[in-house]
């Protein structure tokens, strides 16, 4: 058996070898019926018979005309791989990869795919790619079979599985041979091992195949699949639960991130700043210009561009708020309605300074490698991006925590809070520490602009998103009391999460405002109240 | 620090800049025709609207280089609304009777348009609203540049139903809570299930304005494509909450060969916030794309690029509405020879001028004009590819005739029936659509 195994996987090598020199020329005349193939359905067949020849040898011309990068020279009907650059097109051959001179954007025709034929062409390039030497590609081309199960595949896979080393390909690809079998016409005993076996996998590519082979399948692989179907669906509720919380933490994440800084300004001032969201969005755009000087000089940087972006947030938001405290606010201590009105007034003009320097369109902040995708844990799939926000925003917090509690500028803070007058006769200047807190405040608000500007629009409007939630989350959690924020931001992510699958996002929201304002009639100084002197201050 | 006190200046000037361009009707002499935009330049709609009104100052523009019309010059009186649609009502008030203009472009959003509409029948003046909407209306006073539902989301779903689109089977229609995306969703489910889709395989989700936290949304997407059946996502969704809701997609690795998401509020600009290359092959359906190759689309763009002084602005689908419904209203102002509103308004139906995709949109008796439908494929530039487009021109129907309220009524504003409801199975004058 292994015999005559090894000597098909001789002769089948052996052909492709031997055959490369001919079969050039051929497959040069069948990528050559793309220059005259019309739309869609007849450039599929192109791809299906370049496919059928079976040599490798096509995913160069597959894998270009699925990324949009196949042309036709209008003059003599020669098809091309092409390179954008400018107002030409740089061409090289589709199978060799030689260079074969230029050509303006005129003088040559795109190929167009549509998703149905980007499809097609990943699918056959999975079964022609299993033999490829990275074994990311063979693990992406298992995938690849394990969803488009076809009768015909099992041969190939055999072979495949025969020669892998590396255990994970192995595994996916024998899911792959058991999704081909619950499609070919196997006897019902290797169907019923097939199902066994994806079954094993309990995640949602299961149940969707299971699905989808349980309808047309004889009794005894029917009841085996709604059987394995019902098994891991109970096993995903349990993964669903996860997920909402995880979602919750995400999203209280956020919240904590824009009202970290409203829990100095607001907080511990008692400012009640309604221009904070404007700090968050100058922070963000301050990301954006970065981003955009390193596009333009130095493109290698670009990972890094939030971590440049990061203490030039900081800065410019604290600088502004440094002049909005200096100019307006400090004239409006104890006086609040007055207070709310400026503000209100400055996140205006704000926003339109804003618009009227970058415009009012978005702005396209992109993220760095390393905050895009996401991986599983389980069944659960965690955003990197989500991810880093978590771990930056609990940063900032700590850091935040440590200045207010640990350093002698937040305990001057802390004093001016406490007692303004005896503050002052202990010698510390009240005016300065109240513009430094202010400027403090803002300047966080800023690098929570730059987290923000990964998951959100870069727009003038961006505050205006954040500023009814920060203030939730600051009363919610009780004013002046950092911890409170962090309990507030993130009791109300989960709450809201868990809410949203049943409830919708419009219900959900509503839900959580009613239940806000039944806990302040409760609670009037939210989670953790202040307690003592500083509450008369 | 220069940074932020050259800030402070520039806001300045821009709004003694504006003031000025308020209060320049007033000086100005009686040899202009004078022509109204009434688009938010601030608030949260700010973001697509203030591309139209430098659209139509741009067009204004081109027309008095022409010459003007009727031997007149334009001039453009620019009012801002501030995304507060009350104050689209004060504005539009503002424009007729106090300057005295020809003709309003203006409009975005369905609530804004419904908020003005008694103001334009009182003063009897002319509106040319260039935005696809949810139908369900037709109104003596006002010319619907943009699209009907049956010329973007009928046609968007065809696409999707055939084979080119990949035989979608199962439907998640997710848009933002308002009345554009719950009449639209509700069309295309009638739609859908009078095409044999069982009620099981549609989901309906939607969500808040400026929604910005899409993960529940997201996989709830996923999980419903993992039935077995090819499943697409028909989104309604709009404005701002479209960016975190396409990053979402991308990170969660929703791929549009496998669930491909057709949007009929995502155009070039909305684009233009974002990374495109994990969106490639996502869905848009519009009746033109910037990167349609025709010589008239061609000079547009040239012509836009040389007015704003960008040339990365991208153009898009109502600002080609805008330069329809502009030289609709400058041919039957040619026609009626005079810009008296009632006259104009009889001499708009049956104009036709030339559209930027290379066909001519004609103005219809119910004041809707005919359009070609384009699908697009978002590609990595941050463009439209049009991977399908309707054979012929398709005339917007304002009743729908899959919801069972208005399937009877046709609008026909000819004399001698005169009619925005007109209910073809009573014979009446009337009914639903007064609203």
């Amino acid at each position: 058996m292994t015999l005559i195994r090894a000597g098909l996987m001789l002769l089948f090598l052996l052909a492709t070898l031997s055959s490369s020199g001919a079969a050039e020329s051929d497959l040069h005349a069948v990528i050559a019926k793309f220059a005259t193939a019309k739309g869609f359905s007849e450039i599929g067949t192109v791809v299906h018979e370049l496919t059928a020849t079976g040599d490798a040898a096509v995913e160069r011309p597959l894998s270009a005309l699925a990324d949009g990068n196949l042309y036709v020279r209008k003059a003599d009907s020669l098809v091309f791989i092409g390179k954008e650059a400018g107002e030409s097109v740089q061409l090289s051959d589709p199978l060799g990869g030689e260079a074969s001179g230029e050509a303006a954007k005129d003088d040559v025709a795109k190929i167009k795919v549509n998703n149905t034929l980007r499809r097609v062409i990943r699918d056959a390039l999975g079964t022609l790619t299993l033999g490829a030497k990275d074994p990311a590609v063979r693990l992406a081309a298992a995938d690849t079979m394990f969803k488009t199960p076809d009768a015909a595949n099992i041969e190939p896979l055999d072979t495949a599985i025969a020669s892998e080393t590396v255990a994970s390909v192995k595994a996916l690809l024998e899911q792959a041979r058991a999704a081909s079998v619950l499609v070919s016409d196997r006897p019902e005993a290797d169907k019923l091992a097939a199902v066994a076996l994806i079954g094993a996998r309990s995640d949602r590519d299961a149940v969707s195949l299971l699905t989808s082979v349980e309808a047309g399948a004889s009794s005894a692989v029917k009841d085996a699949a709604t059987a394995a179907i019902a098994n891991i669906n109970s096993t995903l509720a349990l993964w669903d639960a996860g997920q909402n919380i995880w979602y919750g933490i995400s999203l209280g994440s956020v919240l904590l991130l824009a009202a970290i800084g409203l829990a100095i300004t607001f907080g511990v001032m008692g400012v009640i700043n309604m221009a904070h969201g404007e700090m968050v969005m100058l922070g963000a755009y301050t990301t954006f210009v970065v981003q955009q000087a390193i596009r333009t000089s130095f493109p290698g940087l670009f990972d890094w561009s939030l971590v440049i972006a990061l203490p030039l947030a900081f800065l410019v938001a604290a600088f502004v708020g440094l002049i909005i405290e200096r100019g307006v606010i400090r004239f409006l201590y104890g006086r609040p309605l007055e207070t709310l009105l400026a503000t209100w007034g400055v996140s205006l003009i704000l926003q339109q300074a804003v618009r009227s320097i970058f415009g009012p369109t978005n702005q396209e902040v992109g993220n760095p490698s390393w905050m895009s995708g996401s991986f599983d844990v389980g069944q659960l799939a965690i955003t990197w991006n989500r991810l880093w926000i978590l771990v930056f925003a609990l940063t900032v917090f700590g850091m935040l925590l440590y200045v207010m509690k640990r350093t002698p500028w937040g305990l001057q803070m802390r004093a001016v809070t406490a007692n303004r007058r005896m503050a002052a006769s202990m010698g510390i200047r009240t005016p300065w520490v109240d513009a430094l807190t202010f400027a403090l405040g803002s300047g966080i608000a800023g690098i929570a602009g730059v987290a923000l500007s990964q998951i959100d629009n870069v727009s003038p409007n961006l505050g205006r998103g954040y500023i009814i939630d920060s203030f939730m989350v600051v009363v919610f959690g009780g004013v002046g009391n950092l911890w409170g924020t962090l309990v507030g931001a993130f009791s109300l992510g989960i709450v809201n999460k868990v809410l949203e699958p049943y409830a919708g996002a419009v219900l959900g929201k509503i839900v959580v405002l009613v239940l806000i304002i039944l806990f302040i009639q409760k609670r009037p100084r939210g989670l953790f109240a202040l307690k003592g002197r500083e509450v008369e201050a | 620090m220069r940074g932020s006190f050259s800030t402070i200046t520039k806001m300045f000037s821009a709004s003694v800049v504006a003031a000025g361009l308020m209060s320049a009707p007033a000086r100005a002499a009686d040899d202009t025709i004078k022509v109204g935009i009434l688009h938010s330049l601030s608030g949260t709609m700010a973001i697509s609207e203030t591309t139209l009104k430098d659209a139509m100052l741009m067009l204004i523009d081109e027309q008095n280089a022409k010459g003007g019309l009727l031997g007149k010059k334009l001039e453009a009186v620019v009012v801002d609304p501030a995304s507060n649609w009350p104050l689209f009502a004060e504005k539009a008030r503002e424009l007729i009777s106090k300057d005295k203009v020809a003709a309003v472009f203006g409009c975005w959003t369905s609530v804004s348009r419904k908020s003005v509409l008694p103001v334009f029948s009182e003063l009897d003046n002319i509106l040319f609203y260039p935005v696809q909407y949810e139908g369900e209306e037709s109104e003596r006073n006002v010319f619907y540049t943009g699209a009907a539902p049956n010329q973007q989301a009928i046609p968007a779903v065809d696409y999707l139903m055939s084979e080119d689109g990949g035989s979608v089977k199962r439907w998640v229609l997710e848009g933002t809570d308002y009345v554009y995306p719950r009449t639209t969703n509700k069309i295309l489910e009638a739609y859908l299930k009078s095409k044999g889709v069982a009620a099981e395989d549609i989901m309906v989700n939607y969500t808040p304005f400026g929604f910005a936290d899409w993960q529940t949304e997201v996989s709830a997407i996923k999980k419903f494509g993992s039935a077995g059946k090819k499943t697409a996502v028909v989104s309604t969704v709009n404005g701002d909450a479209n960016v975190p809701f396409y990053k979402e997609l991308g990170n969660q690795g929703i791929k549009a060969e496998d669930i491909p998401v057709m949007a009929f509020s995502v155009g070039e600009e909305e684009l233009a916030g974002l990374d495109t290359a994990p969106l490639v092959g996502h869905l848009a359906a519009w009746n033109y794309f910037e990167s349609v190759d025709t010589p008239e689309n061609k000079k547009f763009i040239a012509d836009w690029h040389k007015f704003i002084k960008n040339d990365k602005r991208t153009t898009n689908d109502p600002m080609e509405a805008h330069y329809i419904g502009f030289n609709m209203w400058v041919k039957a102002v040619e026609k009626a020879g005079t810009t008296d509103p009632d006259k104009v308004i009889d001499a708009m139906i049956g104009v036709s001028v030339p559209n930027l995709t290379g066909g001519y949109a004609t103005m219809m008796p119910n004041h809707h004009i005919t359009k070609p439908v384009l699908i697009g494929e978002i590609q990595a530039n941050g463009q439209f590819e049009t991977v399908s487009r309707t054979p012929g021109l398709v005339m917007g129907d304002e009743w729908s005739d899959y919801l069972p309220d208005s399937k009877d009524l046709i609008s026909d504003w000819r004399k001698p029936l005169s009619c925005g409801n007109f209910n073809v199975a009573t014979g009446k004058c009337g009914g639903k659509g007064t609203n």
